[in-house]
């Protein structure tokens, strides 16, 4: 990366003559200003992350021993009637889908891209705003209705019981005849919204980043997390619209008695499978490529030392994002592919492993020779960067397609994406939380209590986590509520894993409360001289308008 | 090493997957045995009509056996604990963090590939580890409190783009072996058994064997605990095949995607409504095996559990007597047009597409 000078101007100056925030509502609800739709993102993000780590919260209680000790307990709960058997086992499909499909277009995708996307490309790039800024309003507000729709389907009849119990890949023909009632109809409309404001969101990135850098800064001196969000909004551009045409088809096989999917109509499941993977499969890396940019500040900033190979970097990022897309089949192996295909799709998955390890050894070199300090969003991203290891390995062995007919779809497979999103994703949004925090609301947030949260959120998810491995390899197959007392030990370790986990959480909401109440003010750059990025140049939090006089990048 | 010496010959395949990771666009050149056809009339997926089929069965298979035929028999075999079943982790934990044993060729050679694998995976997490705890320590601000502005050294970068690549390599030589192997197709005469996945219960027709259809439900606590089987594994009626032989196990849906899965003997296979897939299964020694159903498939996924039972080809034709089936390829000539539409012909089902519906619909 290079080390940019800016020539800040003298917004300082002025900044309290451009600093007329409207009212609350239309500062707020009808707002065109990247940083507090940015905050907005970021709050919607808290929020559904709660829900669906509440969500899961459930099933692992659910999961703590063999049995079905709640679920019908909770389904009578939800209907207002003793519910049956089936509603019960209904009820366990239905908090798989939710939390999945939550975690993924409610949490994950708002924080990362909505969030810090919003709050830092316009900030990095020396741009006053996003390019867009009413589409970039409207890409929030579609989120919410998105997510009223998904959370309302919980009390609609969908098969079985109330709510979509199909797994948040939707396969048909589950979806479609397997599914009768108006619950994943609103599952589906939730997916659309959500789809068409990602789309919208990525169409104002890629604009603003194109259009809108500062002068002198050409695309080889951008910022790494600029670059990131850059690949991130072209696969969100090129996958979402296939998500949406395998959806609507799945809508229109539902209600207009097409037959896409429906093998008695001339129509092919498996079909269905394609479609939803060739989005699903650059999906992932949609989840984790922001994190990776972060990832790279961050691991700069505290060794006070420009990132190691920052060409190869960027490039690393262009080349996941482009063999991103001709992997999908690997979530597929056990469908009946031809020996052809699986062979394929086998050495493409694994020519992934190379790009992702030139960034983990990226960010090692690095570190070395550098004079690091082990602040909480240095101890996130170290994390990160270990527990992204771990998650990518096991990404290896399931790319073999002679392997996974035995792990597909068990609690391996589980595991494995747990690492590389809750362990890789989330830490990176923790990461990018903390180092920018002070910035986004000007106050400090309680360095040990950071620290704390990070062992004791560590601790937790690696207890969860770890054992599903042990778990895969023997068998239990995943999106089961119940299971053979043969599996008991290592459930009950994770659920005491969740415990720990959630622990953790409430370190990190008594820490922000402690911040916004009680946090020291931060200054502009708090990080000293290992930050070089444009926002660091800028008071904290940054005036309502910045950046009204170009800064301009030798 | 021996893993190479029996799979890494097929250079075809892997000269194949080596140009499709370069991006070339290679032809097919390994054998591409028809799976998977798309059938031109299909499955009218019966999702409301089942639902009511019971789920545990009243009377033991055993029992069935004596009421239905006169001339075969059979009793349901004990299961041996800890075989054909996951180990179980309360009592032995650390020997339930690995694969279940293997009672296949197949499954011992993919579980050795995945011992190299592990080892692989293993040094490469303690490797990345270890450089970062050498760093965190010896390039800590009080260590090291003047840092380098290095940011480039080409050797390094080549370094760590191609030796990831070489291991990959290393790694697909026995990867695309396994694959090939596992596409082997099942010798001409060997015995057919279609595996249908019902919401939520196993159908195993034998037509080769007059096409009688075992329906296959979960056994309730209780019952299992009586037969001495382990619960939610446990089944009313088992897929019983010959041991040591070749089996084509042809699966599909009759309602939704359901995966026929047995851990110990590396088998999974999707049922999906429309389609027939096909796998060889050979299973080393009589037993019972037990698997779940691995996709999502609605409430009582998880109640569909798979067990198959390996007997000596004797006592296997005894059993298919006892359900009032046939044994010889003369009896299945005589049996398989009962109904014109069932195309239990196995070339048939290899080479054309066939009519699922006749034969899910039953």
């Amino acid at each position: 990366m290079t080390t940019i000078a800016a020539t800040a101007g003298d917004m300082h100056d002025h900044a309290h003559d451009h600093d007329d925030k409207p009212a609350f509502f239309a500062r707020w609800f009808l707002s065109t200003n990247h940083k507090d739709i940015g905050t907005l993102y970021l709050i919607f993000a808290i929020v559904a992350g709660i829900i669906g780590g509440f969500i899961s919260g459930l099933m692992r209680v659910e999961l703590a021993e063999p049995g079905v000790q709640y679920l019908g307990q909770w389904a009578s709960y939800l209907q207002g009637s003793p519910a049956t058997l089936d509603e019960s086992y209904h009820l366990w499909n239905v908090l798989i889908t939710a939390h999945g499909l939550i975690m993924v277009f409610f949490m994950v995708m708002p924080a990362m891209i909505g969030g810090f996307g919003n709050w830092f490309v316009p900030l990095m790039i020396g741009a006053p705003d996003m390019a867009f800024p009413r589409m970039n309003n409207i890409s929030f507000w579609l989120l919410v209705p998105a997510f009223a729709l998904l959370l309302g389907s919980t009390f609609v009849p969908g098969g079985s019981g109330l709510g979509a119990g199909t797994g948040w890949t939707v396969y048909a023909p589950l979806s479609t005849n397997g599914s009768v009632g108006p619950a994943v109809d609103m599952a589906i409309l939730s997916l659309h919204l959500a789809g068409a404001s990602s789309i919208l969101g990525a169409v104002n990135f890629i604009t603003t980043i194109f259009n809108m850098r500062a002068p002198g800064m050409t695309l080889n001196k951008m910022p790494l997390f600029v670059w990131s969000v850059l690949v991130t909004a072209f696969l969100l551009l090129l996958a979402l619209p296939v998500l949406a045409a395998a959806i609507t088809m799945l809508l229109t096989d539902r209600n207009f008695n097409t037959a896409f999917f429906d093998a008695a109509g001339g129509g092919d499941p498996v079909l269905y499978q394609h479609l939803f993977w060739f989005f699903g499969h650059p999906e992932v890396y949609i989840m984790i490529l922001p994190g990776f940019g972060m990832i790279s500040h961050i691991v700069a900033t505290f060794s006070k030392k420009p990132v190691f190979g920052y060409l190869g970097m960027a490039y690393a990022m262009v080349a996941i994002g482009v063999v991103g897309f001709v992997v999908w089949a690997h979530h597929m192996f056990t469908v009946g592919l031809t020996v052809n295909m699986k062979i394929y799709f086998t050495a493409a998955t694994m020519v992934i492993a190379v790009p992702t390890g030139i960034k983990i050894f990226s960010w090692i070199a690095t570190m070395w020779g550098g004079s690091l300090s082990l602040k909480t969003p240095m101890v996130w991203a170290l994390g990160f960067i270990f527990m992204f290891t771990v998650g990518g390995v096991t990404g290896v062995v399931l790319a073999n397609g002679g392997v996974d007919d035995n792990l597909h779809d068990t609690y391996y497979v589980v595991a494995h994406f747990h690492y590389v999103l809750s362990l890789g994703a989330v830490f990176s949004i923790f990461a990018g939380f903390y180092y920018w925090f002070p910035k986004m609301s000007g106050r400090h947030y309680s360095e040990l209590l950071g620290q704390l949260h990070f062992w004791v959120f560590f601790i937790g998810v690696n207890i969860v986590f770890f054992p599903q491995h042990f778990l895969g390899v023997q068998g239990m197959p995943r999106r089961y509520p119940d299971y053979p007392e043969q599996f008991a030990y290592w459930n009950e370790i994770s659920t005491f894993g969740y415990v720990v986990m959630a622990a953790g959480m409430l370190i990190f909401f008594v820490n922000i409360g402690y911040a916004l109440v009680a946090g020291r003010r931060a200054e502009g750059n708090y990080w000293g001289e290992g930050a070089t990025t444009l926002e660091w140049t800028l008071s904290s939090p940054p005036p309502f308008h910045q950046f009204e006089t170009l800064p301009t990048i030798k | 090493m021996q893993l190479f010496s029996k799979s890494g010959l097929k250079a075809t395949p892997i000269v194949t997957a080596l140009l499709m990771a370069l991006g070339v666009m290679a032809l097919s050149i390994a054998p591409t045995p028809a799976f998977a056809q798309l059938a031109t009339e299909s499955v009218e997926a019966p999702v409301e009509s089942i639902t009511d089929a019971p789920v545990v069965a009243d009377d033991s298979g055993a029992v069935d056996a004596e009421q239905s035929s006169a001339q075969g028999s059979y009793t349901p075999m004990k299961p041996v604990i800890g075989k054909g079943m996951p180990v179980d982790s309360t009592t032995k934990p650390l020997e339930s963090i690995g694969f279940q044993d293997q009672y296949s060729a197949i499954g011992r050679q993919a579980e050795s590939l995945n011992n190299i694998l592990l080892v692989v995976i293993t040094l490469i997490s303690i490797f990345v580890l270890a450089l970062m705890g050498w760093v965190i320590i010896r390039y800590r601000a009080k260590a090291n409190p003047v840092p380098s502005k290095t940011t480039h050294n080409s050797l390094i970068e080549i370094l760590w783009t191609a030796i990831p690549a070489l291991i990959l390599v290393f790694i697909s030589i026995p990867s695309i072996g396994l694959l090939s192997k596992q596409y082997e197709t099942a010798p001409a005469g060997s015995l057919t058994v279609k595996v249908t996945g019902y919401q939520w219960y196993w159908g195993y027709t034998y037509p080769d064997n007059g096409d009688f259809e075992i329906v296959s439900n979960m056994l309730d606590k209780d019952e299992a605990a009586a037969r001495g089987e382990p619960f939610q594994l446990a089944v009313d009626n088992r897929m019983v095949v010959p041991v040591g032989e070749p089996i084509r196990i042809i699966t599909t849906g009759a309602d939704v995607i359901h995966s026929f899965a047995v851990p110990s003997l590396w088998f999974k296979l999707d049922t999906v409504p429309g389609r027939l897939n096909e796998k060889v299964m050979t299973i080393d020694e009589p037993g019972v095996y037990y698997g779940q159903c691995s996709e999502l498939c609605g409430a009582r996924h998880g109640f569909m559990p798979i067990a198959i039972e390996a007997l000596p080809r004797e006592k296997f034709e005894q059993w298919v007597l006892a359900q009032g089936g046939t044994n010889g390829d003369a009896a299945t000539a005589q049996a398989a047009p009962a109904d014109d539409n069932e195309a239990v012909e196995t070339d048939a089902v290899e080479t054309a597409a066939v009519d699922v519906a006749a034969i899910s619909a039953q």
